[in-house]
């Protein structure tokens, strides 16, 4: 019986199966934000194992609230960032040069397939998205994986979901997984692991199946994976040139992790999206997925471009090419938060900054911010917004709050007319 | 080990997730007791109010896929903090229920059915509920009915609950 790429990756990291019911596994990376870690990093000093397995596979970054806005998110920077200090953890990221966790980390070059990664993030499941079993973890978990470098997991059953068929123009990653979590409900892969395949996937860049993979969690599912291929090698290359002669080598390493083609799934699903329209959530929880056509109607008081999900510069792209030359509704804030340094350059670069203010947007630096209520940009009581985030729970952005969620291209849109309408790249 | 036993606090709707039970907004507190006064306060269900109902209870019993969204650890603790090491439900989601494990705290799964006639047969009253770990059952108690009901959990999140987490666990072991 062959295996899939989750099985591969738990065989190729097994230490242990304590009692026989649990995996604990090897960990190639432990990233860390400043929201969770510092609580992990004060319970080791207080017991006394104030140490770090290996400081080169831990890698840090101060993203959530930052610049910091009061005296508590600035000490828990402050505990994260003497910590990397006094283990020398190089890859520490701070002001100047931070960002998104889960968009920063992939950009330097930090997940490789078949590697086994946690964070304190439940979104860390992005990294899947490069052939990874990634997976967010609480405080205890975040813990051990920096004393020890391991974590204990159930072995995963796989639902692989085939995604085929052509997508119509002005329709993206976020709608397809959208329309993924609508079909499988919130809990519909607990414990699982989604596989991503089918001719869709293979012809997606790394960002829309980072998009992908992001929200595989708000299915319920441990890890979202996509299996490696020259995509995944070609945005690579530069930090594994290296390592291997040449791409077709590094290709050949990378395809020991893919499933084998008599895996066997506990559940399969093939969505054909040929047909498929811009979507957009419509209440608090992120199986409540509607077409946007059927939104119609729904006005919105701030717009959001951002986060983990939609915030890297494909997304800045497309949201520059509907809002070129337009100005957003009278009365309606728009925000945009390019996910990392490097995008928020190249978005300079290529003059869709420019866009966006010449549109009427407030461009802030790369955070999390507004996406999870805790700074730049929150909702008061009563208020909608339209945003390229993941997350749609009740008071995510702000108390009393309603969060819609949407691809970047129909959040653009709905910047300009004031209410969620589809864009003018969806030609229907 | 932590005790498991005391007044039931029913919370009857799925899905309910962690921001539901501790806000983002409290993240940056890094004393657990500072999440005390603010489980559950942005739960909006009827017949539910988080500043007369969660007092002096001592074990949640809900729908499937509770915990459900972020990793946060605070979830557990601010239930923990409120004197709740017990949460009975369906299902839940992955991280949340090994973040309760590593905790020392229960999250026992029993199948809907049972849950189900456990809402019917004991939320109208004043129940209290008693968790043995060792026998692997569960009794629950009202004025005038009690019953027995059985749970499974797994030999390693036994281990967690009587040595008290993970992280000792593991610092000896690997
Ligand atoms: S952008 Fe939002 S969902 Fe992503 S890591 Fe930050 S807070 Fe979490």
């Amino acid at each position: 019986m062959g295996k899939t790429i989750a099985e591969k990756i738990f065989e190729a990291h097994l230490v242990d199966e304590p009692f026989g019911d649990v995996s604990v596994l090897k960990l190639d990376r432990v990233f860390c934000h400043e929201i969770t870690t510092p609580t992990a990093i004060q319970d080791l000093v207080a017991r006394g194992k104030d140490r770090v397995f290996d400081p080169d596979k831990i890698k840090a970054v101060i993203d959530h609230v930052t610049p910091a806005k009061d005296s508590k998110t600035a000490m828990q920077g402050k505990i994260l960032r003497d910590w990397a200090i006094r283990h020398g953890i190089k890859d520490f990221f701070d002001i100047g040069r931070n960002g998104v966790c889960h968009a920063i980390f992939p950009e330097k070059g930090f997940v490789r397939p078949g590697f086994t990664i946690i964070m304190g993030d439940s979104h860390t499941c992005t990294h899947g998205a490069f052939g990874a079993f990634a997976a967010g973890v609480g405080t205890t978990d975040l813990e051990v994986g920096i004393l020890k470098g391991v974590c204990t997991f159930k072995t995963p059953q796989t639902y692989k979901i085939a995604i085929i068929g052509s997508l119509k123009a002005g329709v993206y990653a976020k709608d397809i997984i959208l329309k993924v979590i609508q079909e499988l409900t919130v809990n519909g892969a607990t414990n699982m692991v989604i596989e991503f395949t089918g001719n869709v996937v293979d012809e997606m860049n790394m960002d829309q199946r980072m998009t992908l993979s992001n929200m595989a969690v708000e299915a319920g599912a441990t890890s979202g994976i996509c299996l490696p291929d020259m995509t995944t090698v070609e945005y690579l290359w530069d930090f594994i040139k290296d390592e291997y002669e040449s791409k077709e080598a590094a290709l050949a390493d990378f395809s020991k992790f893919k499933s084998d083609p008599d895996a066997e799934y506990a559940k399969t699903k093939t969505i054909d999206v040929s047909e498929l329209c811009p979507l957009s959530t419509f209440g608090y929880k992120p199986d409540n997925v509607k077409p946007v056509s059927e939104m119609k109607g729904t006005k919105v008081d701030q717009v959001y471009i951002g986060s983990c999900t939609n915030g890297r510069l494909e997304d800045l792209r497309i949201a520059a090419k509907v809002l070129e030359g337009q100005k957003i509704s009278e009365g309606l804030r728009g925000i945009v938060s390019p996910a990392t340094p490097d995008i928020y350059s190249k978005a300079l670069e290529e003059g869709i900054i420019k866009v966006f203010m010449d549109a009427g947007f407030c461009v802030t630096n790369p955070t999390c911010g507004a996406c999870l209520g805790m700074s730049n940009g929150v909702l008061a009581n009563g208020e909608v917004a339209a945003a390229t985030t993941n997350r749609n729970f009740n008071g995510r952005m702000g108390k009393g709050g309603m969060v819609h969620l949407m691809s970047p291209a129909t959040a653009a849109a709905t910047a300009i007319k004031g209410e969620i309408v589809n864009s003018n790249l969806y030609a229907n | 080990m932590k005790e498991f036993k005391g007044k039931v606090l029913f919370l009857d709707r799925s899905d309910i997730n962690t921001d539901e039970i501790i806000p983002a907004k409290y993240l940056t507190e890094i004393e657990k007791i500072a999440m005390k006064p603010h489980l559950l306060e942005d739960l909006k269900m009827e017949g539910f109010d988080p500043i007369t109902d969660i007092d002096g209870k001592a074990v949640v019993v809900t729908r499937d896929n509770f915990g459900c969204g972020s990793s946060r650890e605070h979830a557990p603790w601010a239930l923990e903090v409120n004197g709740i090491h017990v949460v009975i439900a369906p299902s839940f989601a992955r991280i949340f229920r090994q973040n309760m494990y590593n905790c020392g705290m229960l999250a026992i799964e029993l199948d809907p059915d049972v849950i189900s006639n456990i809402f019917a047969e004991f939320k109208a009253a004043d129940t209290q509920i008693s968790v043995d770990v060792e026998a692997l059952e569960i009794s629950i108690q009202s004025a005038d009915k009690n019953k027995k009901i059985p749970f499974e959990i797994s030999g390693f999140d036994k281990e967690l609950i009587q040595t008290g987490g993970w992280v000792e666990y593991a610092d000896q072991n690997y």
